[in-house]
């Protein structure tokens, strides 16, 4: 059963001339208990999917479409509203742990203060609980933890007690922003284990942000690949890692220097993405695209089915015959 | 202070090594120890620089502090220089001077033959009792129009406050002071026209110099109410001014703050607006607002020798005023040091308190 | 008096370089980046306008002002009305000829403050900021020890000590306001320094002095237009303080702040002491507003959120 069901989402933003459009009617699904992943370049509008599902857009910018979450309809909702979603029903972590942690506050000041708006705590409760978050997410000696400052652990730590912190009014979706982009990669593999263990244990349900393709095919069901603001491709990640149907996919998966894929050598995509509001008419990967023909420059393709439960936004690729 | 963790991710072979809990009080010390010579060697420049300049210059304080009979008896001008030293060679006198200074004596002022340290005890508390109702005012206000501007950034609020600290920024205080004295005092009758006390009431016994303060200590309400009264209109006037530095300074600092993502991640644990603007907002974007308030303390200073002019306020501004005119070398040493060493202690505060407050600095 | 203190501000990167590329002149012009150009933001206009009124008075002072400013009359106290605008003072001289005069000296006045100020501390800016070391660790000592008086209590005791007059006021001011001038340009060496231009060009074998007209000073300007600015406006408020306490221009000179004095004499006539007032404040706004719009604009490192 979906628990997160965003329909054509659209976002735009206010720029020097008008509003910028930066998302174009984005579609997806979180089933509960379910990891998803979310990927693209930076700027594609990743992360501004994830403000708009927790309402932190920018003041002035301008939201169409439908964002469903356990039944209710997010879009729309009032301060007060929103207050009760956040945290307790849908919860973020950041992709800077050293930039998402007050640094003057005790990680069990900023452990227990929602604990004790959500779930309506007392401060012993609160900080019981706490602590046995900390254990959860492997910090060595909870206790003392609780009473130290963020700056007094290293940025892997730092980020579990993000993590712990993000579960801490019990959520039920966890929305992770490039999580491990900032850390080391040692620490990388740490992080997502964790995530993992998290979900098969209290049933979370985590939507993944990366601009790594790589990090999706160890964890998650499903991914979406995002494209200049728009859902280019969907499908299980294992499908999508080993036969990519839409041709930014498969470029992605070029582009990585340790692809799953046997990949004889690295190819860069040629170009960048287009800013805001330089799009062009067509579609947005046309400038960049090796299988762009004439009719991609006339309007943005629409993402439709291209097999058992993938669909691909391109006119092109997915109908030929040999891939790669 | 706790330790410093080691990162113990699964793979990295690292423990939670725990580093030698550090013996307090030893930066503490050493730190302070700095200071304190630091501070000695400002206010040995003080002397240097103020008594080089009085004494180098063209005025005389025999000229400024005899009168026009006296300047024309030889024996008389003779007799003032020799009481005070002048006919000394400049660097025997600036000896004189600091080692009387180092025994605590300040010399005697040549305008009111007392005891310079006699003289600033007396005005100083005066002053105190204009600069910390002030200080403690215009911090409130400051903070509060600061955070308000920054939370509504671009909006009619922001741009009221900002065009409203202007203005104060660029308001002469002593013509401020005399508009609220034309205002409050003359056409509306609410307050008195200036100095301490009224005359119907003798000054209460001394304790910390501060009539309202004493007068209170004393039980003696009429007279504390009465010495209230006669602070309301200067302690406005500091305080308007004060507040216009310390708004603008709030509120970009505030701005600053509202950009990081720890207010946002405050935002999206689902903390109620004022949660996040009371805890997070407010700790994080007041630290840098303590050294601005230093230096506003200091403009304070400056600020109340004019509005102490105006509303005939028998403080540290008045004396400072009245010694430089009189080219009084002793009382303008007198006062030079004290406003340097008020200076560096509230500097020294400052940085304490950043300790004190931010749990990321540690004392160096 | 007044602190325009530096905001805290962290530099935005991008803004930095984006703003680093184009010169201080393109800034003022606006475009990508800085926003709209200065001439389309409206409370700088107003600001610019009414500096340019200011100017304009203080040039035509003979043809704007309806009497001699040093006049006087038997017409004595009074009030504003159709012959005399702003009324007349306690000698009966027109006070508002004596505002338009006061302009021809205000401003010149702040404005040779404000050079000398910015060519000393400039001055000694570069040297302690070029030369590094001790000179600069002496230097340094010595702006801290200027900034330890309050400003108007050290005016105070330089004029005092030189004797009232226009020239020691001005003196005065130049010794208390130079450091800012000194930490701001020594800074912009530093960096320069840290950024290795400085040793580039000794490397290239250029001489210090073509380094610090290449490098140092197109550096060093936009900050110093900015901090001049403000400081303007600070040195017209300082004058004026000094004249009010009577140490700036000797009576009868139509100085503002003295007037300001000459009308606390007596409540009842409070427009003896509005007027120059209202003079010194549109003045200092003015200069204030203008230095808060070009820093906006040259410092890149408040080119973000305002």
């Amino acid at each position: 059963m979906a628990l997160l069901d965003v329909e054509n989402l659209a976002v735009a933003l206010p720029g020097p001339r008008g509003p910028l459009p930066i998302l174009h009617g984005v579609s997806l699904r979180v089933d509960e208990g379910e990891l998803v992943g979310i990927a693209g370049e930076s700027g594609c509008g990743k992360s501004l999917t994830a403000q708009s599902l927790l309402g932190l857009l920018p003041p002035g910018a301008k939201v169409t479409g439908s964002a469903r979450f356990a039944g209710t309809e997010l879009l729309g909702l009032d301060a007060r509203g929103w207050q009760r979603v956040r945290g307790a029903g849908i919860a973020m972590v950041f992709q800077d742990p050293t930039a998402a942690l007050h640094p003057m506050l005790t990680v069990g000041r900023q452990l227990t203060e929602h604990m004790r708006v959500h779930l309506r705590m007392d401060r012993r409760a609160a900080n019981r609980r706490a602590v046995e978050l900390l254990d959860q997410v492997r910090i060595p000696d909870p206790e003392r933890a609780v009473r130290a400052y963020p700056h007094q652990f290293s940025g892997g730590m730092r980020q579990r007690v993000a993590i712990a912190i993000a579960l801490a009014a019990r959520p039920r979706l966890l929305i992770a922003d490039e999580p491990t982009t900032a850390l080391d990669v040692t620490v990388q593999a740490g992080i997502l284990a964790l995530l993992d263990r998290l979900r098969a244990e209290t049933g979370l349900a985590v939507a993944f942000i990366t601009h790594d393709l790589g990090v999706l095919s160890s964890l998650t069901t499903r991914g979406y690949v995002f494209y200049a603001g728009r859902v280019v491709e969907t499908g299980p990640t294992g499908a999508l890692l080993t036969a990519p149907r839409h041709p930014y996919t498969a470029a992605l998966l070029g582009a990585r220097p340790h692809g799953t894929q046997a990949v004889g050598t690295l190819r860069p995509i040629p170009g960048g993405p287009p800013a805001p509001g330089e799009a062009p008419p067509g579609c947005p990967f046309q400038p960049r695209c090796g299988y762009a023909e004439p009719s991609c420059g006339t309007a943005p393709p629409p993402l439709e089915p291209v097999g058992p439960d993938r669909s691909a936004a391109c006119v092109v690729r997915p109908h030929l015959e040999v891939l790669v | 202070m706790t330790t410093v963790r080691n990162d113990a991710e699964p793979g990295a072979v690292t423990t939670t090594a725990s580093r030698p809990r550090p013996r307090r009080h030893h930066p503490l010390l050493a730190f302070l120890v700095k200071r304190v010579a630091i501070t000695a060697g400002l206010l040995l420049g003080v002397t240097i620089v103020t008594f080089g300049l009085v004494s180098v210059v063209p005025g005389d304080p025999v000229t400024a502090n005899l009168s026009d009979q006296a300047l024309n008896d030889p024996e008389a001008v003779a007799a003032f220089r020799a009481k005070w030293g002048l006919d000394q060679p400049l660097y025997v006198q600036y000896l004189h001077y600091l080692g009387n200074l180092v025994q605590g004596d300040l010399g005697l002022s040549q305008q009111t033959g007392r005891a310079v340290l006699d003289d600033l005890l007396r005005y100083v508390p005066a002053t105190m009792e204009l600069a910390i109702p002030t200080m403690v005012l215009a911090l409130l206000v400051g903070t509060g129009i600061g955070m308000l501007a920054a939370v509504r950034n671009g909006r009619i609020t922001d741009q009221i406050v900002r065009v409203g600290a202007l203005l104060g920024l660029s308001t002469p205080p002593f013509w401020l002071s005399l508009v609220v004295l034309y205002v409050f005092f003359y056409q509306l009758g609410l307050t008195p026209s200036g100095g301490r006390l009224s005359t119907q009431f003798s000054p209460p016994p001394t304790v910390t110099g501060m009539y309202t303060v004493d007068a209170a200590l004393a039980g003696q309400w009429d007279v504390a109410w009465d010495a209230a009264q006669h602070l309301t209109l200067p302690v406005l006037v500091l305080t308007s001014l004060t507040v216009a530095i310390l708004v603008r300074f709030v509120r970009s600092s505030m701005l600053e703050v509202l950009q990081q993502d720890y207010i946002r991640a405050a935002y999206a644990k689902g903390l109620p607006t004022r949660t996040v603007l009371r805890r997070h907002l407010l700790r994080a974007g007041l630290v840098p607002v303590i050294t601005v308030s230093g230096l506003a303390f200091a403009s304070l200073l400056s600020g109340t020798v004019l509005v102490e002019n105006i509303f005939g306020w028998p403080g540290l501004g008045q004396y400072a005023y009245r010694s430089a005119t009189a080219l009084d070398l002793p009382a303008i040493l007198g006062v030079s040091l004290f406003v340097a060493l008020v200076y560096t202690l509230v500097n020294l505060t400052v940085d304490l308190l950043y300790g004190l407050i931010d749990p990321r600095i540690r004392l160096q | 008096m007044t602190i325009i203190a530096p905001d805290p501000v962290t530099p935005d990167p991008k803004a930095v370089k984006a703003l680093a590329r184009r010169g201080w002149l393109g800034r003022l012009r606006g475009g990508r980046g800085t926003g709209r150009p200065i001439w389309r933001q409206p409370i700088a206009v107003v600001a610019l306008t009414i500096l340019a009124g200011w100017l304009v008075i203080a040039l035509l002072a003979p043809v704007v002002a309806p009497y001699d400013p040093l006049a006087q009359s038997p017409d004595a106290y009074a009030p504003p009305s159709g012959t005399h605008w702003f009324g007349t003072d306690s000698l009966g001289r027109d006070v508002f000829s004596r505002v338009a005069y006061g302009a021809r000296l205000s401003i010149p006045l702040a404005l040779a403050i404000v050079s000398l100020a910015l060519l000393l501390g400039g001055l000694l800016g570069l040297v302690a900021g070029y030369v590094g070391r001790f000179v600069d660790e002496a230097l340094m000592r010595l702006t801290d020890l200027v900034f330890a008086f309050p400003q108007i209590i050290l005016a105070m005791a330089v004029t005092a000590a030189f004797g009232p007059s226009t020239r020691n006021a001005v003196l005065a001011l130049v010794i208390v306001s130079w450091p800012v001038y000194a930490r701001v340009i020594r800074s912009a060496v530093l960096t320069m320094r840290g950024e290795d231009y400085l040793s580039a060009a000794r490397l290239l074998g250029v001489g210090p002095l073509r380094a610090l007209r290449r490098d140092v000073l197109p550096n060093s300007v936009g900050p110093a237009i900015v901090l001049a600015t403000l400081e303007l406006g600070n040195a017209v408020l300082l004058l004026a303080a000094l004249s009010f306490l009577g140490l700036g221009p000797r009576p009868p000179a139509a100085e503002w702040g003295s007037m300001v004095a000459l009308g606390s004499q007596d409540l009842s006539m409070w427009w003896v002491s509005v007027f120059p007032g209202l003079a010194i404040l549109t003045v200092v706004l003015a200069f204030n507003v203008l230095g808060d719009t070009l820093r906006d604009r040259i410092d890149p490192r408040y080119a973000k959120g305002r």
